[in-house]
Order: C-alpha cells, then structure tokens, then sequence
C-alpha cells in the first residue's frame, strides 16, 4: 500500500523522494506499447528487449519502459534510448541484441536511425528529426517518457503540481478566470469556449454538478484521443480534477469508447493509483475537496459521441442526443449540471494552471491558442500524430512534417474534421489551420483527423464514403437526417455505379441544405459537408461520374476495368494463379487475357501484377481493346526484355 | 446464469449500469442470449423491451452466437482510402460470409468498425485481439488460417 499524500509538502518531499532515487545518467530504453506500435508487434520486441537485458546481466544498469505512443507511428516500433534521447525506427526483435550492446559500449546502431530522404544523412536524436523537429509537443511530449501504468513517472515530471498549485494557492473562482484567460476551446470539434462551459455549470441551480471527459473519440481517421489516453492518463485525471475544483463538482465521468480496449486499462489504473495517493477521493491534498471518477464504456455508438447522446449512455440507457434548448452544461446527467469536455481539452488544463494563462495565450492565433494534435494519416509518407501550434499551414503539416506525398504521387485533397468535415484542395494549403480558417473554407477542424489523399482518391467515392458512414451512425430520431442521409446515399451509389442522370448534383446540394439547416443534432446538421464540399471543389470529378460514366480517379469499381497490356505482359502467371474468379486465361510463355464477363474487379491481378512489368491497367471512359489475336499470344525472347523496360 | 448473477452483483446500488452489464455478459459469453436479459429484467426491475432496445442499438453488443474468432475489418476514412474495401473484400470471399455473418462452422464472425484508431497503419484488421496492420490482400488468406 502506498501512503497517502496529504498535503502539497508531501508531494514535493514524494516528487523529491522518486527523483532522488533514479539516476538521470543511466540508461532507459522506452519503447512504444501504444495500440499502433503493438500492431507492429512491440510486444515481441518489449519480451526481446527485456531477455537480452537479462542474458547480457545489465538488469542493474538498464531500465527499460514500456510507453504510450510517441506519434511516429509510420515508422514503429520506434524506440528511444534515453537520457540522450537516441531513436531507432522499424525495430525488430531481432535488433535487441545489437542496440543493448550499442548502449553497454556507447555506440550508436547506425542502420536503424530515420534517414534524412533529401541528404541521406542519418539523424540520431528524436528531437533532430524532421517529423519532430517541427513540431511543438506540450501534450504529448511526456509520452515517452512515462510508464502510462507507474503514476511515480508523472509525478517525477512535476505531475499534479498543478492540482497541487490550485488547491492550495488559488480559490475555485480565480481557477475558473485563469481557463477563461486562456480561450483554451474544446479540442473535440465545437470549439466552444471551455472556461465557459465551466462557468455555466458551476453557477447552473441543481446538485450535485457532474464534470465529464469524452474519450468517445469517433470520427475515422482520428487518434490522439487515445494516445494520449494510453500514454499519459495521468495528465487527463488533473485536469479533470481542476475543473472539478473550479466548477464545484465532486463526482467525475469517463467515457471511453470499448473499441480502445488498452485505454479504457490504462486509465482504470491510473486512477486506482491517483486514489491510492490520495489524489482522488475525499480531502485531496487535504484542501478539504473531495472528488471520484468513475469510468463508464462505450459500447460502439457513433452519435454518443455528441454530449447530451453521451449524457445519456452514461445513464445507461440508449445513447440518442436530444434537442438542446436547455444546455447540458445546465441540465444533463440526470438533468444535473454536467461540464463536457474532450479528452485533449482537459490534458491542457494542467499546463494553463501550471504556466498561466499569458503562457497559454502566446502559442497560437488570434481566435485559437495553444497546440493542436493532428492525426495525419492516409497517402502521407510520416503519419502520425502531430503537435503544432494553431496556425500552422496546412503545407507545413503535410510537406515538413509528413514528408509529403508517398511514390511521387500528386496531392489532391485533404479531408480535415471527420465526417462532419470537408475536404480541401491544393490551392488552399497555405490556409493556416484553426477553428476559424478552416470554416471558411466549408471544413471544420473537428477533433483534428487530416486524411490525406492523392490522385488515386474518387472525391465522389469518399463522399459516398462518408454518407454511408453517417447512415450507420445515424440514430433515426429526426427525419432530415434520417430519410436526407438515405436520399443522397441513393443518388450517390447510383453516380458511382454510372446511373447518374443530370440534376444529380444540384439534387444533392438542395437536399444538403435542408439537412444543414433543419436537423436536430450535430451530426445531421454537420453529415452534408463531405458532400457539399467535394461538389465545391471537385465539381468535375462529379460531372466525369455523370456524364462520361468515367472515374477519374480510377476507383469506383462499375465505371473501371481491367485489362493486361500485351506489351509488358511476362506471362509470369502471378495474377492467374491470384484471381478469385478465374477470370484471366494465359499460361506459362502465353501472354495473359482477362475475361471481361467473367471479371469481378476485385483488383487482385492489379495488386500482384510485379512492379517491374506493371502491365495490369485500369481504364475508365473508354471501351477495352479486343483482346490479342491467338498467334500473337506466344512470349518471344527478344520480347520479354522489352516487355521488362518501364 | 450463475455468472450473469455474478456479474450484476458487482454493480449494486449503482445507477446507470446497464449497458456496462450487456458489454459485461457480451464479453464472458461471446454473445447476450435471452436468457441473460430476461434475468437483467428481473434484477434490475428494468423492462425487457428496453433491454432488447439498448443491446440492438449498440454495435458492441450481438444478439446471436458469435464463432470462436471475431474478425474486425477496419473501415475507417484513413484505411478506406489506403485500399480497405479490396481487404474486406477478399475477408468476405476467403471465410465465404458477408460482413455481420457467421461462418456455418462457427469459428469466425466478420465485422466491418468504423475506426479502430491505428489509422496510421492502415488498413488494418483485427482478430480476437490480434491487431494486423499494413495489411495487403495476399497476407488475408494466412492469417487467418492461423486462426484455424
């Protein structure tokens, strides 16, 4: 049993205690065990790590920390060595062997550090490297360097100095005006102010006030949510804690989706810690506050994501949002006054309090302080996650620190802010990004997903996409979401298929309209924007769909077909042997034909076809030429060389 | 049932507690038989009817037998435009069952999520609690005959 904390002094002496006990000079392997990097099979690579320290004897000389995800996730396992900071990228377990006996003779394993692509130039520290380099990581900095399960390595950072600070330097009242101070706004997608919201609970009639963490995090193609759930849970219970302070709540809720399986672990610990200190339950600190958490899973409910829908999961009852005349920060979890906010949100609170608020306030843009987490992801060479102030452009984000577009492909769009958001074309990506930029332009910012897309992504396949998404996600309570998301769906699927008839497009503008304008939710009132968007800027894409039943993008599956080139053909019967429905007629010198009627267009012969012949193509808007005759189909010698050239 | 009874005995005199209960019973059996909510009725004095309302509104809960192996294909916007309809694809012609369907064997359900959150490296599947990234549609076929 750990001894209970009982008062600030206790906590320095405990934080003087941790630091007095380690050595800063000996070294620390921290490698990633976040959900991205175990995907990877950092588990195998962790055992590895672990036995080799054992075999080498170096139990008493190396630690070695299993940490949350460090945002570079394109290239995991990524280990760190501290306290230089050396990173190796793409660990093996096969590699333990190499790096431990690297750090016993104070060497570097050349081979697996990030190589600069430009100069070709090896980088050995985390913070030189250019997807780091740029960034600025206040939230998710600490992340490598804490054990999400060992709350001692929070509290060796200078965790809970903040809640310490409040409780007994500051009145709930000034807590409340320095988050104010700050314009700190909810990082979940609405942007509102945060110190608000609180207020508004904090002097809403009706007791007790609950204040709760949204770690619903839905929105496809975003994650920092549980990142930083799963590699520093510490962080989000304090600034729970704050808030609690400043609004007067004394119960907390955390709703965490159950598709996050080693987040919703992480945190249950963290607050089995935090209690067992005596940083949650009665008398924290002893200030004489009192405050619990209780941790309560989603169960796989888009919309319950929304506040007053996750409001009442939280009840136990079905998640459905309802109109919101009377705010939740006034009347929600059982009617009570409930502070909503999402999970980066309240992991800022610390800072605010710790720094002040002039701090907070010098980082960013006019209407949106401090940093973003961004989960850059899809056609980008570094995805990840990316911390950077508010108002870095959209091309710092992609081309500095994602590296750019993969395979020499061209940029086509980026789609920001889920499927509430929109996408954005090249022409805008000097736009500097924060809530208000990027509503100019039809998107949002939303939790912060960047999905990157290149010229091989259909603007209307995505948008289709989207819709699809929304009409599974959608609950059915009011109509223009209901029966509008089924309408578009229907026009939609029938563009793609190469049904679509003139007046589509402008069908699908009307009927987004009506749904912007006269849903009950934000869902509804959002689920037009992937639509609306697209046709903004990619209106000719639709228009090649509808009119010359072609798919530009080479995508939608009714529009393309495949077809082998006889003049890169190798008859190497790769895609033969591969196709599902024994479509493709060839053998051994013979070269390959695809049997049009028999074709699924599963594109398996495109995928295997080998790089060096890429002779499987996509053709969309024009016929497929006749196969060729018999007598030509005999590989000659001379050929296959030709047959080989690029 | 005994475990059923179990399982609502860690929760007494809390409020809310249903869907925690369902996600619970969903994750010791594999799936939530009547029987079960018949028994959380009684219990909990809540009405059968909004049971059935809460475990059929929810994607984490199954109202039939699920097979030994729950394969989740990951649709999410970053996998989908990294190629994951083709991998769902080639899931569905391998096990011969449409997403939300059982195989006659019994020993895999296939289930498409809307993001598992490892969107960086998509597309992705996930087996029981095996997560496989990168995923290209000629590794399907072996792994899942691991599962086998």
């Amino acid at each position: 049993m750990m001894p209970k904390i009982n008062s600030p002094t206790e906590l320095e002496d405990l934080r003087r205690e941790i630091l007095s006990k380690r050595d800063s000079n000996k070294p620390c392997i921290a490698i990633c065990a976040g959900t991205g990097c175990l995907a990877l099979g950092a588990r195998r690579v962790i055992n590895a790590f672990k036995e080799e320290v054992k075999k080498q004897g170096l139990e008493a000389n190396v630690d070695i920390r299993e940490t949350g995800c460090p945002g570079f996730c394109e290239r995991g396992t990524v280990v760190v060595i501290y306290p230089k900071g050396v990173c190796y990228l793409q660990v093996q377990p096969e590699d333990s062997f190499e790096i431990i006996s690297a750090i016993k003779e104070r060497k570097i394993v050349e081979r697996l550090l990030y190589t600069d692509p430009s100069t070709g130039e090896k980088v050995i520290y985390e913070h030189e490297i250019p997807f780091y380099k740029n960034q600025m990581r206040l939230l998710m900095g600490n992340n490598t360097k804490i054990d999400p399960k060992n709350i001692d390595d929070y509290i060796a950072l200078g965790g809970y100095g903040a809640i310490s600070k409040a409780l007994s330097e500051m009145t709930p009242e000034q807590v409340l005006e320095e988050v104010k101070r700050s314009n700190l706004r909810g990082r979940g997608g609405g942007g509102f102010p945060a110190g608000r919201k609180w207020e508004t609970t904090r002097n809403a009639p009706g007791e007790p006030k609950y204040v709760i963490v949204n770690c619903d995090e839905g929105d496809p193609g975003a994650f920092m949510d549980r990142a930083l759930m799963e590699g520093n849970p510490h962080s989000v219970l304090e600034g729970l804690i704050i808030g609690a302070y400043a609004i007067g709540s004394h119960e907390g809720f955390i709703y965490a989706r159950q598709e996050y399986p080693l987040a919703v672990e992480n945190v249950n610990i963290a607050i089995k810690r935090a209690e067992e200190y005596g940083l949650l339950g009665n008398n924290i600190l002893g200030s004489g506050f009192d405050f619990k958490i209780k941790v309560h899973r989603g169960a796989g409910a888009f919309v319950s994501g929304e506040s007053s829908a996750l409001m009442t999961a939280i009840e136990g009852k079905v998640g459905e949002p309802r109109p919101k005349y009377i705010h939740t920060s006034e009347s929600g979890v059982w009617d009570k006054p409930s502070d909503l906010n999402n999970v980066e949100t309240w992991a800022n609170v610390p800072l605010i309090i710790d720094k002040g608020s002039d701090w907070f306030t010098s980082i960013g843009t006019e209407g949106s302080k401090g940093t973003k987490i961004f989960s850059l992801v899809g056609k980008v060479n570094n995805t990840g996650l990316v911390e950077v102030p508010m108002g870095t452009t959209l091309k710092e984000i992609i081309y500095d620190i994602g590296g750019g577009i993969p395979e020499g492909k061209k940029f086509k769009a980026v789609q920001t802010g889920g499927p509430s958001g929109g996408c954005i074309p090249e022409e805008y990506l000097d736009t500097p990004v924060d809530f208000d930029e990027l509503a100019k332009l039809g998107s949002i910012m939303g939790s912060g997903g960047m999905i990157v897309m290149d010229e091989d992504t259909c603007m209307v396949d995505i948008s289709r996409y989207f819709v699809d998404f929304l009409c599974d996600e959608s609950c059915g309570k009011c109509v223009p979401c209901r029966e509008g998301l089924k309408g578009v769906r229907k026009i939609l699927n029938d563009i793609v298929a190469g049904r679509g008839k003139e007046g589509d497009i402008e069908l699908l503008e009307e009927i987004g309209d009506v749904m912007s304008e006269a849903s009950l939710c934000a869902l509804g009132k959002t689920a037009a924007n992937p639509i609306l968007s697209t046709i903004r800027y990619f209106r000719d894409e639709y228009e090649a769909h509808i009119e010359e039943k072609r798919c530009p993008a080479l995508v939608c599956k009714d529009l393309i077909s495949y077809y082998i080139d006889p003049e890169r053909c190798n008859a190497c019967r790769l895609c033969l042997k591969n196709c599902p429905a024994d479509a493709i007629d060839g053998e051994k010198k013979l070269i390959h034909i695809i049997d049009q009627s028999k074709c699924v267009k599963c594109g398996t012969c495109f995928d295997v076809c080998p790089p060096k012949f890429s002779a499987v193509k996509k053709i969309s808007g024009e016929p497929v030429p006749p196969p060729i005759p018999e007598e030509k189909r005999v590989l000659v010698k001379d050929k296959k060389s030709k047959g080989g050239q690029k | 049932m005994e475990k059923i009874d179990e399982i609502i005995d860690g929760y007494v005199d809390e409020e809310g507690v249903l869907i925690q209960i369902l996600l619970d019973i969903q994750h010791e059996l594999n799936w939530i038989p009547k029987e079960s909510i018949i028994e959380v009725s009684r219990r909990l004095q809540i009405p059968i009817s909004q049971i059935y309302r809460v475990a059929s509104f929810y994607t984490a809960m199954s109202l039939t037998p699920m097979g030994r192996h729950l394969v989740q294909v990951c649709l999410g916007t970053a996998c989908h435009v990294r190629g994951a309809p083709k991998i769902l694809n080639k899931v569905e012609n391998t096990l011969k069952i449409k997403a939300g369907e059982t195989t006659k064997d019994m020993m895999f359900t296939l289930r498409r999520v809307n993001c598992l959150g490892c969107c960086a490296m998509g597309p992705m599947i996930v087996v029981d609690k095996d997560y496989y990234g990168k995923m290209k549609t000629q590794d399907v076929g072996e792994i899942l005959e691991r599962y086998v």
